[in-house]
């Protein structure tokens, strides 16, 4: 489980967050929603100890991550931030290697070389695997990225947009292996802009606006109308399809 | 303030420099001794009126040129401007030790003509949001023609006449007869001074300046004339001094807006007094000896540079943006 | 590609052959070739005298070459920038001017009658203190807008120069001269009496630098990615500015400041590197850097020097080059 407890954030002066507080349970997908500008961006990287904590608390499997050493948290978490862009020229499968540095500290043993091979196989890059970064079109370094992240086979991924830059089937094909992962008892934190794509995958839905959680719960619960309303300040419809919610906000 | 009462200060503070400018100086004088009066006249008022051409010419070049470029952090010094001048000079005295000063002075111009040319067309290459990557290019380039004076100046031989030129512009040297080429630097400022609404315009792009009836490119050709005679009269007459150009044009562009009608008297006078408070500054902080005015404005010029840069943001730093893109 | 290997029936020739073209060992024997000319060629009359000389000049070279070399690349994983070298951000402007700052604090104290070396040492540990502040506040604050970092940098170089040539002047009006001499590097003639000393850092600092090397990898993914991974960035930053700045005072105090001299190194090494897999991690690249940058110094120190008979172009030819290549860079919108 991560806990977060009485979360207040401020960037330059600016109120990020505001007395956040919140559990996401183990072994499920948790998306965050809400519109830009909302925090969601910010909280991801405050539980994934990118950015420093001001006040409150944030532990992750009763680690606090505050004080725990990076490295041990490394063990325990992957993240993808939205910045993906690398100054070193890297080939897809030194970067995916990287993956692998809590694990190795910079000298891969088999389970290393196993292991990334496995992502280069699960994110369709095995033909470019010795490609330059560089040389690869916004969808496939998206996927690169991503496929690190997964080698790192941490028990928890926090993930922000990783649908960005990703076409229609890899997008589908990217939310349906997190619910894999999640059935072979792994976790999942996702920032998420499509709320359908939340409302076909997410077990657990964090709404987030202006800095606040607006409301939490499964996606029956949180994707109603009024709480849409509220949340974009636009009107939408919300349908029922394949027993799963489906909001048009497009029409 | 008004505009009136502005004036009339900054004019008050120049004639007080100016006049504090002649009471100070290594050499004793005594105005009831003859001597003491050819002090005055052979040394004390050339260098003063020096220092105040200078800076005038400097500031008003500094402005022509954000204007032509349409971006605030540039200015002959940073533009290759200065550099080209000195190798059109060393170039010169080379070939024809013998050139006579209006020779250099010609060559010395052509070459800073040709220096700036290059980097205005090199910068129109650049990516076109990035506003600050123009200065930074300059600032290479003029390194790389420094680089190339430097090695010239090595083989010939001739490293003291470029220091003097491109390292510390100061004006203990300045006596009677070894300023005027000065004067033709005041003058192709007061040009732009006749040709102030153009380089305005110009400063709106070249598409607004076209619909208003302007040819961009002949404002353009007489705002790199101005630009390069001033700097090459500056160079031959007293070396580079750095940043004069682009402190004052900035600030006074904070007090008064761009308009530059309204803004170039301040800004030739602001430039003016700043060369000279600096000159005087440089006279006294280790009488009876000397620190160049370019060194000090080195020091003060760099740290108005870095403000401007790291001031809290306005809308003014990415004024000149809009009109870049489509360049 | 172990399987590929293995099918081969002439396995060790093959082996021996990937092994003949990577960049270290070429790159070692070309260095060692231009060394043994820089050394014998043209050696007559007092050998002993000439040989000794000869040495102390190439043991400066290589030191000033691996230092530049390992500068620049590390400054380039910190700021995760590729244009970038410590010379053009100011690094060694403000060696420069913190030398002529002690000597004005303390020149009442004898501090400038101290031997060559603890006076070198107190000056590198003076700018490494002031280099971490500024550079290392510099980078945290500039990190979203690139452009302007890079410029401060050029400006804090111009500042620092200014200033020692401020504070120079207040010390001694007539010490023009010294203020001019530094203000250009001079392969030709370097300050030997740091040498020992600047030789002995540099390798410290290059046995530390590849060391660290694994972890200045996860550094070059950037802030995000190295924190995610558990590296302790902060110490890791504060690492590789430390030995930047102790390697550009080394390469300073030596010859004077080179600016564009790193970029050509950086650029030439990733050319090389990049062609090997894992030709990016610093394992390779460092080495490869330095190996360059000591070619590049010797060799073309010695053609200068023995063909051209000019003794001081080597550095101006290197600093006309490397402003045109980054100006190149610039145009193509390399900044990142």
């Amino acid at each position: 489980m991560i806990r977060v407890a009485d979360v207040n954030h401020q960037i330059d002066g600016n109120p990020i967050l505001t007395n956040v507080s919140c559990d996401i349970p183990q072994g499920e997908v948790t998306a965050l929603i809400g519109p830009n500008g909302a925090g969601k961006s910010t909280l991801l990287k405050l539980m994934g100890r990118i950015e420093p904590l001001q006040t409150g608390h944030v532990a992750i499997n009763d680690l606090d991550v505050g004080t725990t050493p990076s490295g041990q948290l490394a063990l325990e978490m992957a993240y993808l931030g939205q910045n993906l862009s690398v100054a070193s020229r890297l080939r897809v499968r030194e970067l995916i290697g990287f993956g692998r540095w809590p694990h190795c500290k910079g000298h891969p043993g088999p389970v290393d070389h196993a292991a990334v091979h496995d992502a280069l196989v699960m994110f369709d890059l095995v033909p470019f695997a010795d490609r330059f970064l560089d040389e690869l079109s916004g969808g496939q370094a998206q996927r690169a990225h991503l496929a690190m992240t997964f080698a790192q086979t941490t028990p928890w991924m926090l993930l922000d947009e990783p649908l960005n830059n990703l076409d229609m089937a890899h997008s589908r094909a990217l939310m349906k292996r997190l619910s894999d992962l999640r059935d072979a008892g792994r976790s999942v934190v996702i920032v998420l802009h499509d709320l359908n794509h939340a409302a076909a995958w997410a077990d657990h839905l964090i709404a987030m606006k202006n800095g606040r959680i607006a409301a939490s719960g499964t996606a029956e619960e949180v994707l109603t109308p009024q709480t849409l309303a509220a949340l974009y300040e636009t009107d939408v419809q919300v349908l029922r399809y394949a027993g799963r919610p489906l909001v048009l906000h497009h029409i | 303030m008004t505009r009136a009462k502005r004036l009339a200060l900054s004019i008050g503070v120049i004639v007080l420099l100016a006049v504090a400018s002649t009471f100070i100086g290594a050499a004793q004088m005594d105005l009831s001794d003859p001597r003491g009066m050819m002090v005055l006249t052979v040394s004390r008022i050339p260098r003063t009126l020096a220092a105040l051409l200078t800076g005038a010419a400097l500031a008003v070049a500094g402005v022509v040129m954000q204007q032509i470029v349409r971006n605030r952090f540039v200015e002959p010094g940073t533009a290759g401007t200065a550099e080209s001048a000195a190798l059109g000079l060393l170039v010169i005295t080379l070939v024809m030790p013998t050139a006579p000063i209006w020779a250099k002075m010609v060559a010395a111009s052509v070459a800073a003509l040709a220096g700036t040319w290059v980097f205005v067309h090199m910068i129109r290459r650049l990516p076109p949001r990035e506003v600050l990557l123009v200065p930074l290019a300059g600032i290479v380039l003029s390194g790389v023609i420094g680089a190339a004076v430097t090695w010239i100046g090595w083989q010939a031989d001739m490293m003291q006449y470029i220091a003097t030129w491109l390292m510390s512009g100061e004006f203990s040297g300045v006596i009677s007869g070894r300023y005027e080429l000065l004067w033709i630097a005041a003058i192709a400022a007061a040009i732009a001074f006749f040709a102030a609404d153009r380089f305005a315009i110009l400063g709106l792009g070249p598409e607004a300046a076209t619909a208003l009836g302007l040819s961009p490119r002949a404002v353009m050709r007489l705002g790199l004339t101005v630009v390069a005679v001033v700097t090459a009269m500056v160079v031959v007459s007293v070396g580079m001094i750095p940043f004069v150009g682009l402190v004052v044009p900035n600030i006074a562009a904070r007090v008064v807006g761009d308009n530059l009608r309204r803004s170039l008297p301040l800004v030739a006078m602001g430039g003016a007094g700043l060369v000279l408070a600096c000159d005087i500054i440089g006279r006294l902080v280790i009488a009876p000896y000397e620190i160049p005015a370019g060194t000090i404005l080195g020091v003060v010029g760099a740290l108005v540079f870095l403000w401007l840069l790291w001031k809290p943001a306005r809308p003014a730093r990415r004024k000149t943006l809009p009109e870049q893109v489509d360049v | 590609m172990s399987e590929t290997v293995l099918q081969h029936p002439n396995l060790r020739l093959r082996q021996a052959a990937t092994w003949l073209r990577h960049p270290v060992l070429w790159l070692s024997i070309a260095l060692f070739l231009f060394c043994m000319i820089w050394l014998f060629q043209g050696l007559s009359g007092n050998y002993e005298f000439i040989l000794k000389l000869r040495m102390k000049k190439l043991a400066a070279l290589l030191t000033v070459g691996s230092a530049v070399a390992v500068s620049t690349i590390l400054f380039q994983t910190v700021s995760a920038n590729r244009i970038l070298t410590p010379s053009i951000m100011g690094f060694d402007a403000l060696y420069v001017m913190m030398q002529t700052l002690l000597v004005a604090a303390l020149g009442t104290t004898g501090f400038a009658m101290i031997g060559a070396a603890p006076k070198f040492i107190v000056e590198t540990g003076a700018m490494t203190v002031m280099a971490l502040l500024l550079f290392g506040t510099l980078l945290r604050k500039g990190a979203r807008d690139i452009t302007r970092m890079i410029l401060t940098g050029v400006i804090l170089g111009t500042l620092f120069r200014a200033g020692s040539g401020l504070i120079g002047r207040v010390l001694d009006p007539n010490a023009f001269a010294t203020v001019q001499s530094v203000s250009f590097a001079n392969f030709s003639r370097a300050h030997t009496d740091v040498l020992g000393i600047g030789a002995t850092i540099t390798v410290l600092g290059c046995v530390i630098a590849m060391w660290l090397a694994p972890r200045f990898d996860v550094l070059g993914l950037g802030r995000d990615r190295a924190i995610a991974l558990g590296l302790p960035h902060g110490r890791i930053v504060v690492a590789a500015l430390g030995l930047v700045a102790v390697l550009v005072s080394v390469s300073t105090a030596l010859v004077g400041p080179v600016a564009f001299f790193g970029l050509i190194v950086a650029g030439l090494a990733h050319a090389i590197a990049q062609r090997r897999p894992g030709g990016a991690h610093h394992r390779i690249l460092l080495p490869v850097a330095a190996l360059v940058a000591m070619c590049v110094l010797v060799g073309g120190q010695t053609f200068f020097e023995r063909v051209m008979g000019q003794q001081a172009t080597l550095s101006v030819v290197v600093e006309f080059l490397g402003g045109l290549f980054f100006l190149f860079l610039l145009l193509k919108g390399k900044i990142r």
